[in-house]
């Protein structure tokens, strides 16, 4: 371990917020606004930790709890993600299973929390957000198995050190079919578009966005700055497999890396300004035609 | 690496059409699907390129992305029919069956013993699978239209299977099957209309009685 690993986790730590500025932004550009500031989510996650919270009397230790440990999962979580060539702090054989594990774990607690509040409201939002993440997960799994398979490699961080332009060369299909899996995963998890809408608070829509409302505060700043990171964090994964290409030069490399994070929020604000969101009844057809690309992608390694 | 990445492109359209709830996006599949088969030859055979790969690429994509479509969608205005699929198998429930079909094709593929070339790797599993998904079509779904686009299915997944197995079939043959299919789809067509105008449906679930 070096000084040089942990820059991943504090680029995470740092510019996450700043992703979801430039999709914002993106999405301004594309509709004709001007828009808010790039820092925006900066500036609201200062303004929300200097309020106070205010918990309903229904709510038990659980309401409480969940933001707190879905933040700490995903910090730990963010000990595990490389970004491009530039390896994560920890790496070990089957990180990556710890890695969806966190991120369950994360969503568990968003669950638990909402269903807490005993709003039937957001008792609706979290049986469709587990729901659909019962349907991204095999996507991941099988587009991370598909993953190990190609480059023969357990972790993380060897697996994109690994993985090289000769990979796109040799086996092409294979790798923008785990792409483009994660791609829908990332849209998925993230309740962007074509699953979910972020700006829209129409009840009837929504699936991330309601299971937080009763959140106030430095809660609501936690869960925002938590979500926040999670699209970095499935970003920098569709990332890595995207681009495996190595300068030779570490900063280079980090400087491609960061260019690609900042490339991949742009597409996904141009994926949010030409698409509109489907209808909720063909979201899982979306999202097991995921796990469906990726099941060719790894049958196509097996063969 | 072309080939590999057409008949990729090949398996994602297959299991396209088993999740594919619109006639008319179908039918537009199956057209990409045809154009993309007509462009194997010639990658395939690139380094013995000669006028007659040139002249059966030209036939296929000329019949198969244009002439095929136009019949169908045709069929499909007259006929007026609402546009949706409707499946005995749902989409979900068929795009699994034909991931299953997909390993199959690859465990199959892997151990017929067939000769192809080095770079013809996928193009067995590809083909068989092709086939697998014709037969579902046709089997799984109710409209008359959907029977046509599983028979056209049925049919790129041979040719595709031609094109890897047999290095020089005789361009009479090739001639030969392409007619049989456009003959097929033309008279397919002309059956969905009078269908249409005898029984005011195509669904050929409730066909099984003849009108007296």
């Amino acid at each position: 371990m070096n000084a040089f690993s942990f820059i991943p986790l504090l680029l995470a730590l740092v510019l996450s917020p700043l992703m979801l500025g430039v999709i914002n932004r993106t999405k301004a550009f594309f509709a004709g606004r001007h828009g808010q500031p790039l820092l925006q989510t900066y500036f609201d996650l200062f303004k929300l930790l200097q309020k106070g919270v205010i918990y309903s009397r229904t709510t038990t230790w659980i309401f409480r709890a969940g933001p707190m440990i879905g933040l700490a999962a995903i910090l730990t979580a963010a000990l595990l993600m490389p970004l491009g060539k530039c390896p994560a702090l920890l790496a070990f054989p089957a990180d990556f299973l710890l890695f969806a594990g966190l991120l369950g774990l994360m969503r568990f607690f968003t669950v638990v929390a909402a269903l807490d509040t005993g709003s039937s409201f957001e008792g609706m939002g979290a049986s469709r957000e587990v729901f659909f993440s019962a349907l991204t997960e095999p996507a991941l799994f099988i587009a991370l198995a598909t993953l190990v398979r190609e480059t023969g490699r357990l972790s993380l961080s060897t697996m994109f050190g690994q993985a090289s332009n000769a990979h796109w060369l040799h086996s092409g299909p294979v790798l923008g079919l785990v792409v483009l899996a994660l791609v829908i995963v990332l849209l998925a998890e993230n309740s962007r578009i074509p699953v979910d809408d972020p700006n829209t608070h129409l009840e009837l829509t929504m699936i991330h966005e309601v299971m937080v409302l009763d959140h106030s505060g430095p809660d609501f700043a936690f869960i925002l700055y938590t979500s926040a990171l999670k699209l970095w964090l499935l970003g920098a994964l569709a990332l890595g497999v995207a681009l495996p290409f190595s300068s030779g030069n570490p900063w280079l490399n980090l400087a491609m890396a960061l260019g690609g994070m900042f490339g991949l929020a742009v597409a996904i604000g141009v994926i949010e300004s030409v698409m509109a969101r489907l209808r909720l009844r063909v979201v899982p057809q979306l999202l097991i035609g995921a796990g469906a690309v990726a099941t060719v992608a790894l049958i196509l390694t097996l063969k | 690496m072309m080939t590999d990445l057409i008949l990729v492109l090949v398996v994602l359209t297959n299991l396209k059409l088993l999740g594919s709830s619109r006639l008319g996006s179908s039918i537009r599949v199956v057209a990409a699907q045809g154009v993309m088969l007509g462009l194997l030859p010639i990658l395939v055979h690139v380094h013995e390129l000669s006028l007659h790969f040139a002249a059966l690429a030209a036939g296929t994509v000329a019949l198969k992305g244009v002439v095929f479509p136009w019949l169908l969608f045709r069929a499909l205005r007259e006929a007026e029919v609402t546009r949706e699929v409707e499946p005995y198998v749902g989409y979900i429930t068929s795009i699994l069956i034909g991931l299953a079909a997909l390993a199959t094709s690859f465990w199959l593929g892997g151990r017929l013993p067939v000769s192809t070339g080095e770079p013809a790797s996928l193009l067995v599993p590809s083909a068989l699978f092709s086939i697998f998904v014709g037969l579902f079509l046709i089997v799984a779904r109710k409209r008359a239209v959907n029977q046509v686009l599983g028979f056209l299915v049925m049919e790129n997944g041979i040719y595709t299977f031609g094109v890897g197995v047999v290095a020089e079939l005789p361009f009479l043959v090739e001639l030969g099957v392409l007619l049989d299919a456009f003959v097929a789809v033309f008279v397919m067509g002309i059956a969905i209309y009078h269908i249409n105008r005898e029984f005011d449906h195509i669904e050929v679930n409730r066909l099984d009685q003849l009108k007296g």
